[in-house]
């Protein structure tokens, strides 16, 4: 929209400017347009094979009501949001106390605890899944949530102990020296003092973890058998091979499942960003 | 040319004079090693989770790796014939192959778009990076690949857009069903990469742009440097910290890629597009061959390994 404003016209920038701006723009099409063919695969009526990118003469809509049946969205969204609670607080909370730890209690050993954890911090999932899966079978907790909960926390540990660490790294070392000059003990010296100049990276981190949680699949996959205990883009599986011929319903249903992260992400996407570039940049 | 980044003035660092040994008073021993000890109760719930579900996950995984084993049955010592298989089984090192092949659509085409986008954005400077480019090119890495692998069999479906494209500019001729296509799967799956990493490289390159400082721009255009010198000599060098942290993040997924894959193909048609993440899902818990499918995985995360690690050193910041 700003392009055309009057006042930009007038700038001998604009020239400069255009080609950015097409490319942007480019680039920007080229992010939605598989997004936005689904959603006009989903409005096509039911039983018809819809065509590539093309807006229905007769758009319907309760596809969208009958995609969110089928889908079992209510059940994936509770059970999502389970997970999400469960992994979210806790891998924060315990991973802010080691790296407060490691920087500034400067626990022994606590260096050599740190570079354990940097040993596995780029290593993939499916180097964990098979043995995984027999943990979590002899624990019993196959085909729940907690069954998954759990192995998620200790896989966040690396990035959100490396997360932490960096923060309280730059943390003001007087900080601590006031705290305990106060009389205050450690526990208090982290509530008090250090969590509340932390909650720029805190929050970072929940971002960060929501996001990875959510769109947790192979795990999901693999740990939990009921696609209704699984996380919504674990479930996208069992949904797409049941539904595979069904473009309409697939696609209706696909949008369904990934629609709260995007409206998670529309709603907070200045923190998203920042979070994901900061994400990749650290270190 | 090449000069143009020591013409700036530089200001010699500053050097402190070494302070002599500094006089403070006799520090009472607030922190006696029992009270530095009992710190270790902050990080032991980390220590327990990650021991208990990642690290001694990771060292099974090796073990499992020397073993002939259905996951049921009793086991067999075989030592290091799982890894001599996958290096002469086409069946498992054809996915490696596969994976490497992925990182020119994961990595190499997003980093050369996103460097042509920061380029090109260089005058401008992010102002109209705004809050809308920003959502829109953020959207792909969000959501989960899984969705990105529906979403791509659609696009590239007998049907899809794809196709429909080609047939708008007159390559009707050369349509097909490109996920089921023995030719042109991987490239196919790989373009899915490309839309899923495309728009992080080219937002994080164009905020390491925005650091650049204008004033050498202006300077190398002064000296009669032009675009295409500035690009070489300026916006490359200066974003190589960026460059290395998309190309390492880009290059984790492709290797280690397997939720797209797994819905978008899973690894078909015949093994077209077989990766390693897919494979050993299926050697694991489709054919019970668990010290193969654990081989693998750790073959391929030595792969990531061997491939990270120099990057890092490369792009470090000197």
């Amino acid at each position: 929209m700003a392009v055309i404003s009057p006042s930009l016209i007038r700038t001998p920038a604009l020239r400069r400017r255009a080609p950015g701006v097409a490319l942007i723009l480019i680039a920007g099409v080229y992010s939605i347009v598989p997004l936005v063919s689904m959603f006009s695969a989903a409005l096509a009526p039911q039983g018809t094979i819809p065509g590539g990118l093309s807006w229905p003469s007769d758009p319907q809509w309760h596809n969208f009501l009958d995609a969110w049946t089928v889908a079992n969205v209510t059940t994936l969204l509770k059970s999502s949001v389970l997970i999400v609670l469960g992994v979210v607080p806790l891998s924060v909370l315990i991973a802010t106390m080691a790296a407060y730890a490691i920087t500034v209690l400067r626990i022994p050993l606590g260096r050599a605890f740190y570079l354990l954890l940097l040993l596995t911090l780029t290593l993939p999932y499916e180097i964990v899944i098979v043995p995984l899966y027999q943990q979590v079978n002899q624990l019993g907790l196959l085909d729940s949530q907690l069954g998954l909960i759990l192995p998620l926390v200790g896989l966040n540990m690396p990035f959100a102990v490396f997360w932490m660490r960096a923060h309280f790294l730059n943390a003001p070392a007087e900080l601590t020296e006031a705290a305990s000059l106060d009389g205050a003990g450690p526990w208090r010296a982290l509530t008090r003092v250090h969590l509340p100049l932390a909650t720029p990276a805190v929050t970072s981190l929940v971002l960060l973890m929501f996001l990875s949680t959510w769109n947790t699949f192979l795990l999901a996959l693999v740990l939990v058998n009921d696609p209704d205990k699984r996380t919504m883009a674990g479930a996208l599986q069992a949904f797409q091979s049941k539904y595979s011929t069904d473009i309409v319903l697939l696609n209706a249903g696909a949008l369904l499942l990934m629609a709260p992260t995007i409206l998670v992400f529309l709603l907070l996407q200045g923190q998203f960003t920042k979070a994901l570039l900061q994400g990749a940049t650290k270190g | 040319m090449t000069d143009v980044s020591t013409s700036t003035p530089t200001t010699p660092p500053l050097r402190i004079s070494e302070p002599g040994p500094r006089r403070s008073l006799p520090r009472p021993r607030i922190r006696s090693a029992a009270r530095r000890w009992s710190g270790w109760l902050f990080a032991l719930p980390a220590l327990a989770f990650y021991g208990f579900f990642n690290l001694r996950a990771v060292i099974q995984s090796v073990w499992y790796s020397l073993y002939d084993w259905n996951g049921i049955g009793p086991s067999t010592w075989v030592g290091l014939d799982n890894y001599v298989a996958i290096l002469t089984d086409s069946e498992l090192l054809e996915p490696l192959l596969h994976a490497l092949v992925l990182i020119l659509f994961f990595t190499v085409l997003p980093v050369c778009f996103g460097l042509v986008a920061a380029a090109t954005m260089q005058s401008i400077q992010g102002r109209f990076a705004g809050a809308l480019a920003r959502t829109v090119l953020f959207l792909p890495q969000i959501i989960p690949g899984a969705a990105a692998g529906v979403a791509w069999t659609w696009m590239y479906a007998d049907n899809g857009v794809v196709n429909q494209l080609m047939r708008l500019v007159g390559l009707g001729g050369y349509t097909r069903a490109w996920l089921g296509d023995f030719d042109w799967a991987l490239v196919a799956v790989g373009f899915i990469g490309t839309w899923l990493s495309t728009g992080f490289c080219t937002l994080l390159l164009m905020s390491g742009v925005g650091k650049i400082g204008p004033q050498l721009y202006e300077a190398a255009r002064l000296d009669g440097a032009g675009a295409i010198a500035r690009f070489r000599h300026i916006t490359v060098p200066g974003l190589k910290q960026e460059i290395g942290v998309c190309t390492t993040v880009t290059i984790i997924s492709a290797l280690a890629s397997f939720d797209v894959v797994y819905l978008a193909t899973h690894g078909g048609p015949g093994g077209a597009t077989m990766v390693p993440g897919v494979k050993v899902y299926d050697l694991a818990f489709s054919e019970s061959r668990l010290g193969d499918a654990s081989a693998l995985a750790v073959v391929l995360a030595l792969l990531i390994v061997a491939i990270v690690l120099p990057l890092q050193r490369l792009f470090r910041e000197d």
